[in-house]
């Protein structure tokens, strides 16, 4: 391999969402949904964004994706033809060619795809939009992808209503791949579906990536998921991320007192490893009135004064390991085997 | 079912036999339970895991007889031991006086959701008052104070204000705290909890099962824990049921179904979830093909299509019974019936 191509690098990254009051509507404060995040994707790999419900992952996620214009930041992306552009800051019109490079699979495959359209309609709808090939052209195309899925052809003139979880998530992985995306972003694309069919879309979504030289951005709350199809995994609290590192170091030796707690208090499936849990005191701190300090102090069973006073900064403490935390290299934390 | 875990107290407080549970909407029926068996011994917690559709909530709403129409029990029998006695939970009137004693009061239920759980205009602790005044006749300052005894039980914070607060006005952990505070707020014997914890996050998570644990052990309660997550059910059973298409495929002591497991569907079930111990970006083994739908529900053993074990002429023909494999263990499957 050659010196890696960084296709996302995302820079210092803000998004805060006004809160607003009273009849006058003032803004009366911020919830900081994304405070300062940056990471970079490789091509051809996969990066997750993982963590609680309300960290910002997924608004990191839609910020990428410009479907929301971030508050302040870089996103560097890196089309095709090689050049660098800031998404961030682009005009409407100057995204449009960009969107074909960028696509997103969704969480509910029940309410992400039209019930009154057959999977025809829906799966060349990109090629529609950007008036791509022939209707003919376009048949062929559908039929290529839903193979691509494993679906069959002639299923093409049916309507979503026939089809089980796993297979709507098939249409929509499907329909996300009809541009010959470079960076697909992934938000929770197994987290609605059956155990038994999860395996199978993230068995295929692996498979996708080796055969079209796929990026993914995948966001999930699950790690067990995400140990599974992450090369990095970014682990993020409260608006930032607190570590981030490759797949295998960051679970076999975490180094950020969140992440040590989020791994264990993962159930495992087996009755012999019972309560080796660390059960977090309190709750997730609130991002419209952050503590000062390292967000996590309060509920950090390794906190020093300087954790309530000082914020700590990410910092690579090994080479690709990222960690934001004081006392990141005195600690030994556990990790899971495997 | 043979008991290992409790030596005191070995006879089931409650049992329940060939369950039947079907829907008869327009289109067909759909035999949400169909024929399932298990028994709950007292001071245990007993699973029941499977997939969607595998009628793991309806033999929970059927117990309570909550079912909703157009769903109907149309045979077997719940056998809930009383006093000495034993009453047929299956034969009373849903509405009945003793049905409605039972429900909440010798049985409570925490739902998955508790947003939707409250009523959204009545505050958490008028809506604990009304239930503990339903099934006890106290005044309603007493009915209050019961209710934030029961707060402070499931560890909520400044129970006296946390009280007058609306659903919406609380986090997801403190509100699935607060609907275990009001299943428990009327002392029962045995608390259903249907998914307690798939809408939380996991140090949520963490804390909600701890909390059920110790409360376990303070109070002697027996718990139904209904749930997908196979990792929630080794963390906290001592029995496992798991359900197929409305039948029981396999039951036993938590280590024996973890770890010699017997039926296919376990097994496969127990390879393909994703583990935080697997390595890295490794392919899972899968099982073929989904669930099917409830009307087009496969002849004989409902997981022949998908068995890896599959036997043309058996399995798709009859429909296999429970058969004992070991200390406990039962599972239905034709590679072990010898019948």
């Amino acid at each position: 391999m050659g010196s890696p191509v960084r296709l996302l690098e995302v820079n210092s990254l803000k998004k805060f969402f006004p809160i607003r009051r009273g009849v006058m509507r003032r803004v009366v404060g911020h919830v900081r949904a994304v405070d300062d995040v940056s990471f970079f994707v490789e091509k051809g790999e996969c990066l997750s964004l993982v963590g609680e419900s309300g960290c910002g992952k997924t608004t990191t996620s839609r910020c990428v994706l410009r479907a929301i214009s971030p508050t302040a930041g870089q996103i560097l992306f890196r089309p095709e033809d090689g050049s660098v552009v800031d998404v961030a800051t682009l005009s409407k019109g100057e995204l449009r060619p960009l969107r074909r490079q960028m696509q997103m699979i969704f969480q509910d495959p029940f309410s992400s795809l039209n019930p009154r359209r057959t999977l025809l309609d829906i799966v060349a709808e990109p090629l529609v939009a950007n008036k791509i090939g022939s209707r003919q052209e376009q048949l062929d195309r559908v039929a290529e992808l839903l193979k691509l899925v494993g679906l069959r052809p002639e299923y093409m003139r049916r309507y979503p209503h026939a089809f089980s979880g796993g297979q709507r998530q098939r249409i929509g992985i499907a329909r996300a791949l009809a541009l010959n995306p470079s960076l697909v972003v992934a938000d929770e694309p197994v987290s609605a579906l059956d155990v038994s069919v999860q395996a199978q879309i993230l068995n295929l979504m692996l498979r996708l990536q080796d055969q079209l030289g796929l990026t993914y951005l995948f966001v999930a709350h699950d790690l067990s998921v995400v140990k599974h199809v992450s090369d990095r995994v970014a682990v993020m609290y409260v608006g930032r991320i607190v570590e981030m590192a490759p797949t295998a170091p960051l679970f076999a030796t975490p180094k950020h007192p969140y992440t040590e707690a989020l791994m264990s208090a993962v159930p495992k499936p087996d009755p012999r490893l019972r309560s080796q849990r660390i059960v977090l005191e309190g709750e997730v701190a609130d991002p419209a009135n952050p503590p000062p300090g390292c967000y996590f102090h309060p509920r950090c069973r390794y906190a020093v004064d300087a954790c309530r006073t000082e914020t700590p900064r990410l910092r690579e403490i090994q080479p690709g390991h990222f960690v934001s935390c004081h006392r990141a290299e005195e600690l030994t934390l556990r990790g899971v085997s495997g | 079912m043979i008991n290992t875990v409790t030596e005191s107290s070995a006879a089931p407080i409650l049992s329940v036999r060939d369950l039947k549970t079907y829907f008869f909407p327009d289109e067909g029926t759909v035999k949400a339970v169909d024929g399932a068996s298990f028994d709950l011994l007292p001071r245990t917690t007993l699973g029941i895991v499977g997939e969607s559709g595998c009628g793991k909530s309806v033999a929970a709403r059927s117990i309570l007889r909550i079912v909703e129409r157009p769903g109907r029990i149309v045979g077997g029998a719940i056998l809930l031991q009383q006093n000495g006695s034993q009453v047929d939970l299956a034969q009373l009137d849903p509405q009945s006086q003793e049905m409605r004693q039972i429900r909440g009061g010798d049985i409570g239920l925490v739902f998955q959701e508790p947003m939707t759980s409250f009523s959204p205009v009545h505050t958490v602790g008028n809506q604990i008052v009304e239930t503990i005044r339903l099934h006890h006749p106290v005044s309603t300052q007493e009915a209050r104070e019961r209710a934030i005894a029961a707060f402070r039980s499931v560890g909520i914070p400044k129970p006296e204000r946390r009280i007058d607060e609306f659903a919406f006005e609380l986090s997801g952990g403190l509100r699935q705290r607060a609907m275990i505070a009001m299943a428990l707020s009327c002392g029962p014997r045995i608390l259903i909890a249907d998914e307690p914890t798939t809408a939380l996050d996991v140090t949520t998570q963490a804390q909600i099962l701890d909390l059920l644990r110790s409360l376990q052990e303070r109070e002697g309660m027996t718990i139904i824990l209904i749930t997908h997550n196979l990792g929630v059910v080794a963390e906290m059973c001592e029995t496992v049921v798991v359900m197929y298409l409305g039948r029981v495929v396999e039951e036993g002591p938590a280590d024996a179904i973890f770890h010699n497991a017997k039926h296919p569907y376990t097994q496969a079930l127990l390879r393909s979830i994703p583990s935080i111990h697997s390595t890295a970006r490794a392919e899972l083994p899968t099982i073929a093909g989904s669930i099917p739908h409830p009307y087009n529900r496969p002849a004989g053993c409902p997981f022949h299509p998908r068995c890896p074990d599959f036997m043309p002429g058996t399995c798709d023909k009859a429909e296999p019974g429970l058969t004992v494999v070991g200390d406990g263990q039962a599972v239905s499957c034709f590679l072990y019936d010898r019948t």
